[in-house]
């Protein structure tokens, strides 16, 4: 029998309970929301390994165990054998069930577009957007022979590809020649061998019939509205939603359980990025602010940004904490890495400790040596992924803009990254690395390490990674998704401020005065190489003016002073005058040094009475 | 009914293996149900179509898409050499003609009037699919494979290189001992050589040149594997690696002896032909490298004994079960769980976890996070 409620039942009764999940590359988590009073909190939380592989090949059976585990802690029935209970009583049954995934890889995209700054980028987006993971994108200039293109097509097994290109009413033999090539390759979808591979199209309308004619029987061809009609306007909206469908019908039904969890579930499955996009657009929108959100997961760093209204989502596919951890070496180089570490360690050492980690992905680190190793990767695989975020949330190229003779003589063609980090409000960061920091005050630093905000910014991280579970709940409940999201899953670490510039160690920075709601004032002044952690705790809110010396910039240009208003935190505030960019020394003592003295100043680790882990020794 | 689950490598001396052999497109199957096979039985066998080249001849002949049927000197399906003209225009003055030649022998597969490019195809080449295992077909897919069963020993490595190969075993080194060339003769060519709990640079030199057939050992560095394949390894998905032998390591990465239960089972198969793989996937999908030694009385083999490791697999931890540290600062470390408290326990990083206690062979214990260990299946 289906745990479905019927949407018009369930508008008849306010829910009481709502159990969510959210099946991840590693892990099955899944949480219990329940109304408290007159507002809706998250109260349980449970996980388990996701189970899409041998010997189970069932994702159900995680999902299963992770909602066990939440039955065990709660007191609450929630399964009857594998039924999920329905409706929400007195301490049984809940009254929705939904859920996210990103398990057996999440959903993976090919995209083509006529040319590669215009029409494939912004399909490249559409499908970042929709919570894809894009495999590679092709355009008609982008330097490969055709022959390349069709055999790249081939070997890459994608789980769907999205075609675009072509204003309306423009030429279409460029999008046709791509299509030809697709028919050519005959790819074979990724799971369900014997499956058409899903073909979205959503370039120029005159081609619709040419690309009907050519790809219309070897593929599962979808036709959508352009998601670039004219070169001044993406539409990306359609064709998201056609991916999402897509996903549903094609990915998510042919991985292993999908097809017995999609029957369970109260609102359609969302791929997990795509979710926690959702809930990041929600609360952009909803609180006026530019934020940048990341989730830092396993196999995948998922960057987001909302600003000035414009949603941007990459995903650097090949950074993450585990299952990637190896390709963050690759990447960043073990200089990097290294540099991060008050206790170095030996190339081969490093190495070895990540690979370990690569091949036994659910390990934890139990020492604080080995913490510290975690969290210097972290600091590159969020810098890194932020790198290749900010190249993508770009103005529209090609775009006509009507210009003030000020934007005259500053000319571009568009393409200007719209991360402007003085403009950002907020940081949220979310994924293990992140979420389960065992100090909150190293989730900051790691994040202010990796960004380097400037001028004030808040910062918060998810409490346990729920954003995937609202995202997908808001779709079917935004006030309690936006109340927990609020009040359960944010925890706002605080502020940071920081100035723009370098000089020598030791000279003065900036100066601050804090004015507090009760009339307390806190004077001091902090010198460029220093960090500093004010206490401020969650819910306050104080005055802050800082001066700063002549080249040092606090947003309002060199040695301007700036009045701001600074929200406080689990961490508090954090005054950052190590330089922008941040400065670390070459020299390793000068630079070990210095990062102890950090560590020290803004309490990162804990004092070093190791647990006495082996007795009888 | 749901279950708790613990990972762990499988380690079994008799088992039923069946592995299932599908060809990537549709071809023949060669083999019938009951047929008894070798590892190198080809059971199917198929052609993959050739490479696409794409010829854009409108450009070439300066004329119009739609026109380009009446410059083709050949159709759709046609066969053609390479240098062959494919297309050529028709100038009032002769001595202009120009001709478009064939870039490839192969077929006209596509003419597209509104791109006007010509699509040929290379000629398919042939594929053809092993059994892989000495065993027997379980049953067999039309156009698709066969299932190959055998009873068999069964041990997982945790990470490998390379693809699939047959040999027989041979031990050159002892669990804790490092693979050092001069343990590796002529002698071992063509087999699936074991034991040690490093090789290195030149252990792989010496074993590529003599020709072993696979190399099982408990550890490598990962400078030396950066060396071995030429490139620094981003994800582990292997298996295509063409460096000279299959490699598989059963502990990790780093001077790690191999487990006395492995070893000790490989050892009891000195001299038996067996196959191997290399091909390792973390990611969903886990797949995790192998050596199966199929079981020369198949007739006493108790097929029952074979779902009893599954059971190992679901149960969960159990006190007195022997497990491996599989994270610093144990990394490696046998040990025998006493304990499996339910609070939760503060670590030296802060972190507060689910743990457990385990007792060493020399009767210490140490706490550890129950992610950190892995179960030793028998």
């Amino acid at each position: 029998m289906s745990n479905v409620i019927p949407a018009d039942r369930k508008r008849e009764r306010e829910m009481t309970a709502i159990l969510a999940t959210d099946c991840g590359s590693t892990t099955t988590k899944a949480i219990l929301i329940e109304k408290v009073g007159e507002e809706y909190r998250q109260t349980f939380r449970g996980e388990s390994p996701t189970t899409v592989e041998a010997p189970f090949d069932d994702v159900t059976r995680g999902v299963l165990n992770a909602i066990q585990e939440v039955e065990e802690l709660s007191g609450r029935k929630i399964l009857d054998g594998e039924k999920i209970l329905t409706p929400a009583e007195e301490g049984r049954g809940v009254d929705i069930y939904v859920s996210t995934s990103s398990a057996g890889g999440g959903l993976q995209m090919m995209v083509a577009g006529v040319v590669t700054a215009m029409t494939a980028e912004s399909a490249q987006r559409c499908a970042l957007g929709a919570g894809a993971i894009v495999m590679d994108v092709l355009a008609s200039n982008d330097g490969r022979a055709a022959h390349e293109k069709i055999e790249r097509i081939r070997v890459l097994r994608p789980d769907m590809i999205l075609l675009s290109g072509g204003t309306d009413g423009g030429t279409i033999s460029h999008v046709v020649e791509l299509a030809e090539y697709i028919r050519a390759a005959d790819p074979k979808p990724r799971l369900g061998g014997s499956f058409k591979l899903p073909v979205i199209f959503a370039g120029n309308i005159n081609a619709r019939g040419q690309i009907r004619e050519i790809l219309g029987e070897r593929t599962a061809l979808v036709i959508t509205d352009n998601l670039r009609p004219i070169l001044e306007r993406e539409n990306l909206g359609p064709a998201r939603h056609t991916i999402h469908d897509l996903f549903l019908e094609h990915v998510m039904a042919q991985a292993p359980g999908y097809g017995k969890l999609m029957g369970w579930t109260g609102a359609p499955i969302m791929p997990t990025p795509a979710a926690v996009g959702f809930i990041m657009e929600r609360a952009a929108s909803a609180q006026g602010l530019n934020l940048i959100g990341v989730d830092i997961g396993g196999a995948t760093t998922d960057v987001f940004s909302v600003v000035d209204g414009q949603f941007t989502r990459t995903v650097s596919a090949n950074l993450g904490m585990s299952y990637s951890v190896s390709n963050v070496l690759a990447e960043a180089g073990l200089e990097k890495i290294d540099r991060w570490l008050v206790e170095p360690l030996a190339e081969q050492q490093m190495r070895n400790r990540i690979k370990n980690k690569m091949i036994r992905p659910t390990t934890i680190p139990q020492t604080q040596a080995d913490l510290a190793l975690e969290q210097a990767i972290a600091r590159e695989a969020l810098r890194l992924a932020f790198d290749q975020h900010k190249a993508l949330a770009v103005s529209l190229k090609g775009v006509q803009r009507e210009r003030t003779i000020a934007d005259a003589f500053e000319q571009d063609d568009g393409g200007k990254s719209l991360i402007d980090l003085y403009r950002i409000d907020l940081i949220i960061g979310s994924g293990g690395i992140l979420s389960h920091a065992p100090r909150r005050v190293q989730a900051m630093i790691m994040m202010i390490d990796a960004y380097q905000p400037l001028g004030l910014t808040q910062l918060a991280v998810d409490s346990i990674f729920m954003m995937p579970h609202l995202g997908v709940l808001s779709q079917v409940n935004e006030r309690a998704a936006t109340e927990v999201f609020l009040k359960d899953c944010l925890v706002p670490l605080g502020s940071c401020l920081a100035a723009e510039g370098r000089g020598k160690r030791g000279d003065p920075c900036f100066a601050y005065t804090m004015q507090y709601a009760d009339g307390r004032q806190v004077q001091g002044a902090i010198r460029f190489g220093e960090i500093l952690r004010l206490d401020l705790p969650v819910g306050t809110e104080v005055g802050l003016r800082a001066e700063p010396s002549k080249g040092f910039d606090l947003g309002a240009g060199k040695g301007k002073p700036v009045v701001l208003k600074a929200k406080g935190g689990v961490v508090g505030l954090i005054l950052d005058a190590r330089g922008r960019p941040l400065y670390l020394a070459e020299d390793e003592a000068e630079r070990v040094a210095g990062l102890r003295a950090w560590a020290q100043a803004v309490d990162l680790y804990p004092e070093q009475n190791e647990r006495q882990d082996v007795q009888g020794s | 009914m749901a279950h708790s689950y613990t990972p762990g490598l499988r380690m079994a001396p008799q088992t039923v293996v069946r592995k299932r052999r599908i060809l990537p497109i549709p071809g023949q199957v060669l083999v019938h149900a009951g047929q008894e096979v070798t590892a190198t039985t080809v059971i199917a066998q198929t052609a993959l179509p050739g490479k696409v080249q794409a010829v854009n001849v409108v450009n070439l002949l300066g004329i119009a898409p739609q026109e380009i049927r009446r410059y083709m000197l050949r159709r759709e399906g046609d066969a053609i050499q390479a240098g062959d003209p494919l297309a050529e225009n028709r100038p009032v003055i002769k001595w202009l003609k120009t001709q478009v030649p064939s870039p490839i022998t192969g077929t006209i597969e596509t003419i597209s009037e509104v791109t006007g490019q010509v699509f040929l195809r290379e000629p398919p080449k042939p594929l053809v699919l092993t059994a892989y295992l000495d065993g027997h077909v379980a049953e067999t897919f039309p156009d698709q494979g066969a299932t190959i069963e055998t009873a068999c020993s069964l041990v997982q490595g945790i990470f490998g290189i390379g693809g699939e190969a047959v040999g027989t075993i041979a031990i050159a080194a002892d669990p804790e001992a490092e693979l050092t060339p001069d343990r590796i003769t002529d002698a071992h060519r063509g087999t699936i050589l074991v034991g040690g709990s490093l090789i290195g640079r030149d252990g792989f030199a010496k074993a590529k040149q003599v020709g072993v057939a696979a190399v099982v050992v408990g550890g490598i560095h990962d400078l030396d594997l950066k060396l071995l394949l030429g490139r620094d390894l981003g994800v582990a998905i292997t298996g295509t690696e063409q460096v000279g032998f299959t490699l598989i390591i059963t502990e990790g990465f780093g001077r790690i002896a191999m487990a006395r239960r492995t070893f000790d089972l490989l050892v009891s198969k000195v001299g038996q032909r067996a196959s191997c793989s290399g091909a390792t996937q973390i990611r969903a999908g886990v797949i995790r490298p192998e050596v199966i030694i199929p079981l020369s009385e198949r007739s006493t083999f108790n097929v029952q004994r074979s779902t009893e490791d599954m059971a190992a697999v679901v149960s969960g931890l159990q006190i007195g079960d022997q497990i491996r540290i599989i994270r610093e600062p144990y990394f490696g470390w046998l040990c025998r769980v006493s304990a499996l408290p339910t609070d939760l326990r503060l670590l030296a990083t802060g972190s507060k976890v689910r743990v457990l206690e385990a007792e060493l062979d020399d009767g210490r214990q140490v706490v550890i996070p129950r992610a950190n260990v892995e179960l030793l299946e028998a």
